[in-house]
């Protein structure tokens, strides 16, 4: 990468003016957010929810979850289309009627996690189609717990629960009805939370880092008055001139909106002036990553639980695991066949030296035999022809004796006639 | 890919000021902490002022030598640059087509402009499918709009042109420019534009269209879109006109000033592509272009949605599946060869058992001769010793005769001797 260039002297561009268009953009697209409320009965969490958002989201008509009598815990959700200052908000509220109600509790904290699995499922589903349309973002955005006020510390269902969920979705804690604590008492509540929760190891949202420095300080403050305290109240009452909503007692007007009675500002600014888009990005960037990521990795097709796959598995996409796969696959084939090949070779020329020797061996005994005939035969053709010399050397003899037998006879006829012989 | 129209959901009325107002603003500065990013392709021959024109459009000097026109192909060669206006940081990827238009048989040039745009979407398919992914910090490489550079030829379009462009419209976002537009006279200019557009209609090319569908920006963009294509001209050179230094182009008949709306479409396509419509040009590449190569590449690789509306499709499910397939595929494959080899084997021993038994059959033909050669030693043998025999039984009944005659005679020599001695 070059270093950042600067534009040279007056030239004007234009792309400044991006940050417009996606502004523009955005407002006609429309926003969403999904909130989950969390906390047992009678901890004012509709009140809130209306005070937060300035409407009757339950009202005679759609009735609050603390009005519905649950057995067992229910989540359920409600959904409003508000808009302000030419943008739209499609806002979903998500209650859990039941929850901690009962005498056991165990498991409480079940339906509310299968209900945020299930909507990163959904999401998750709609983002693997082959043929993908334009889908809502149904995901649990933030998660207010509730928490109530007696003044000591957590007890074990806001533990276990806050354990269960902190890596699933963006948990707020606040302490509910903050009316009945004084400041003094409130600060120690708060102080022993927040020990609690660091002891449990319990990653409740926190506030994104900014360079600006003003608007640091404003987190710092912030993070220091966590878990926030919070008053609700659908009544609108008169203070001095003033009509503020809060809640009437014979002492005096606990005020909603008043900084130094509750932190219920605070929560209002941080959950919906500055910190909304935030809490989505974690959601999406953080919360469903690790949610697909496990449910990718973890399920083979029979359903079974494969914890076998290596690091190098999972930075992969799947179409390029199974290339590699096949790759893997044809050089192992590869190699299966040269083995074979040689093998097969290696026997083949055995077996052909086998049979050479073999016919070396009896080439060589053939000729031996030959040979050993063929001196058989000279010498036979020795003896006859020295029988032959002999033989003919006696007949030349015997007829050299005969002749001379014969001249003899010859001769003695001669001298018998000649009277020589008496 | 997000939608939210607010289905399903009520509209409620707020009673105040709740402040969600600010999403916009929220999204808008996520977006410029994290900077933005733009690539932009160029396609066209070589000389047609590509380079220029960027550094005019962009302000600044682009690192790069003009290239030669002795390319063999056509390669695209990509810069990234880190520009700032304002507060707003633009990671910029300009990509150049070197060499198109410069061979004798442009019938590929085409292809590897093709190719690079699908590596990009492929680089962001293989990440978006990954176990462990990172969408939200992954540079994006995609090519975001494709200024088409067309020679002011003044008569029509070439065909390579037409043959490109329709390669590249379901691919890209085109925008067509008339590159080098001084050197055509305004009349010429207007019939030139209409020429091109009436091809591109009649070649069915589909080329970028500024989006009318938000009101604050309908009536520019529709204005805009019928000006295209645009005639521009690019100059970095700085030329003083009155009291101020204007970019231009110094002629002796006159001086084209680039930013001069009489003179040129620069001003105009600087407007649309980065003033106004540098967004959307963003988000076409990422809901229409990308989507299409997603589609295309899965539905090649055998993925299907299941049934769209009724059962959930599981991606996952889907790849199991899948590689489930195509293991047993291979494993199929393994088995043939391994039967092949087996096949092989039999064939080659049957082969040698065949030369092992000619061999035996030809040594038990020579043995066969052999033992007739025997045989016919020994008849002979035998029929010499045969002839010995006789000869000898001969010689000796001879021998006797003659010694027994010997006897006889020497008795008669003996008597005749005696006799003449007498």
């Amino acid at each position: 990468l070059k270093p950042t260039l600067c534009l040279r002297g007056s030239g004007y561009v234009g792309f400044a003016n991006l940050p417009n268009q996606v502004y523009r953009k955005s407002v006609k697209r429309g926003f969403e957010f999904t909130l989950m409320v969390v906390g047992e009965s009678g901890l004012g969490k509709s009140t809130l929810i209306n005070s937060l958002f300035l409407t009757d989201l339950y009202s005679k008509d759609y009735p609050g979850p603390s009005l519905r009598i649950k057995k067992t815990v229910q989540v359920e959700q409600s959904k409003v289309l508000v808009k302000e200052g030419g943008v739209q908000l499609t806002l979903t509220i998500v209650d859990t009627p039941g929850f901690g109600d009962a005498v056991d509790n165990s498991n409480c904290w079940q339906p509310v996690i299968n209900y945020i699995d299930s909507k990163c499922e959904d999401f998750l589903n709609a983002e693997s189609r082959v043929n993908r349309r334009l889908m809502p973002d149904n995901r649990v955005h933030c998660c207010l717990y509730f928490i109530a006020p007696s003044g000591h510390g957590l007890k074990p269902l806001d533990i276990e629960f806050m354990k269960r969920l902190h890596d699933k979705v963006n948990v707020i804690p606040l302490i509910a009805k903050a009316d009945t604590l004084t400041p003094e008492e409130c600060q120690l509540f708060k102080k022993q939370i927040m020990k609690e929760i660091q002891e449990h190891k319990i990653q409740i949202y926190e506030f994104p880092d900014i360079e600006d420095d003003e608007d640091s300080k404003l987190i710092r403050k912030i993070k220091e008055r966590m878990p926030l305290a919070v008053v609700g109240s659908n009544v609108v009452i008169e203070v001095n001139g003033r009509k503020v909503r809060g809640r009437q007692y014979p002492w005096g007007v606990a005020e909603v909106e008043n900084g130094e009675h509750c932190d219920f500002t605070v929560l209002r600014n941080m959950l919906i002036r500055t910190h909304m888009q935030d809490l989505k990005d974690v959601t999406n960037n953080v919360h469903y990553e690790n949610y697909r990521s496990r449910k990718l990795a973890a399920v083979t097709c029979n359903g079974g639980v494969d914890t076998s796959k290596t690091k190098n598995q999972m930075t992969r996409s799947p179409l390029a695991q199974m290339e590699e796969e096949r790759r893997e696959h044809v050089m192992k084939m590869k190699k299966m066949e040269t083995e074979m090949e040689q093998v097969f070779e290696m026997k083949v020329k055995e077996k052909k030296q086998k049979l050479k020797d073999s016919e070396a061996e009896l080439e060589r005994r053939h000729e031996q035999m030959k040979k050993n005939l063929e001196a058989q035969y000279k010498e036979l053709e020795e003896k006859k022809r020295h029988h032959e010399e002999e033989k003919s050397n006696w007949e030349a003899q015997q007829r050299i004796l005969e002749q001379q037998k014969l001249d003899a006879s010859k001769t003695m006829e001669k001298n018998k006639k000649k009277g020589k012989i008496f | 890919l997000l939608k939210c129209d607010g289905e399903g959901a009520r509209a409620v009325p707020l009673a105040g000021h709740v402040g969600f107002d600010s999403m916009p603003d929220q999204l808008v500065n996520k977006s410029v902490n994290h900077g933005f990013c733009f690539n932009i392709l160029c396609v066209g021959e070589t000389g047609l002022g590509k380079s220029t024109l960027m550094d005019t459009l962009f302000n600044t000097k682009f690192e790069g030598e003009p290239t030669q026109h002795n390319q063999p192909g056509v390669q695209l060669k990509s810069n990234t640059y880190e520009l700032q206006e304002s507060n707003v940081r633009l990671k910029l990827t300009v990509v150049n087509t070197v060499g198109f238009g410069d061979q004798i048989n442009k019938e590929d040039s085409y292809k590897s402009i093709v190719e690079f745009i699908d590596t990009q979407f492929e680089a962001y398919l293989q990440e978006e499918l990954k176990i462990k992914r990172t969408l939200h910090s992954y540079h994006d490489t995609r090519i975001h709009a494709c200024l088409y550079f067309i020679a002011p030829t003044g008569h029509s379009l070439k065909s390579l042109d037409l043959v490109t462009m329709k390669k590249l419209d379901s691919k890209v976002n085109i925008i067509p420019i008339i590159a080098k537009s001084d050197a055509i006279s305004k009349s010429e200019l207007t019939k030139f534009k209409i020429k091109i557009t009436s091809e591109l209609v009649s070649n069915g090319v589909q080329i970028y269209q500024f989006p009318t569908d938000d009101e604050t920006v309908a009536e520019i963009n529709s204005t805009m879109n019928g000006h295209l294509p645009f005639a521009v001209v690019g100059s970095t050179e700085e030329v003083k006109i009155g009291n101020k230094m204007v970019k231009a182009r110094q002629y002796p008949w006159g001086t084209v000033q680039v930013e001069n709306e009489n003179h040129c479409d620069f001003v105009k396509l600087r407007e649309m592509l980065i003033r106004v419509n540098m967004e959307d040009l963003r988000e076409q590449t990422h809901t229409r272009h990308y989507e299409l190569y997603r589609r295309c590449k899965l539905e090649e690789m055998g993925f299907k949605d299941t049934d769209p509306d009724c059962k959930p499709f599981s991606l996952q499910e889907t790849y199991e599946a899948k590689r489930n397939e195509f293991m047993g595929d291979l494993q199929k494959k393994e088995e043939e060869m391994r039967q092949m080899f087996v096949q092989r084997v039999k064939e080659k021993e049957a082969e040698l058992k065949e030369a092992e038994k000619e061999l035996h059959e030809k040594f038990d033909r020579l043995k066969k001769l052999h033992q007739d050669e025997k045989k016919k030693l020994e008849d002979k043998k035998k029929s010499l010793d045969d002839e010995l025999n006789g000869f000898k039984q001969k010689k000796t009944a001879a021998e006797l005769l003659q010694s027994q005659a010997q006897q006889a005679g020497g008795s008669t020599t003996l008597k005749r001797d005696k006799e003449r001695k007498k």
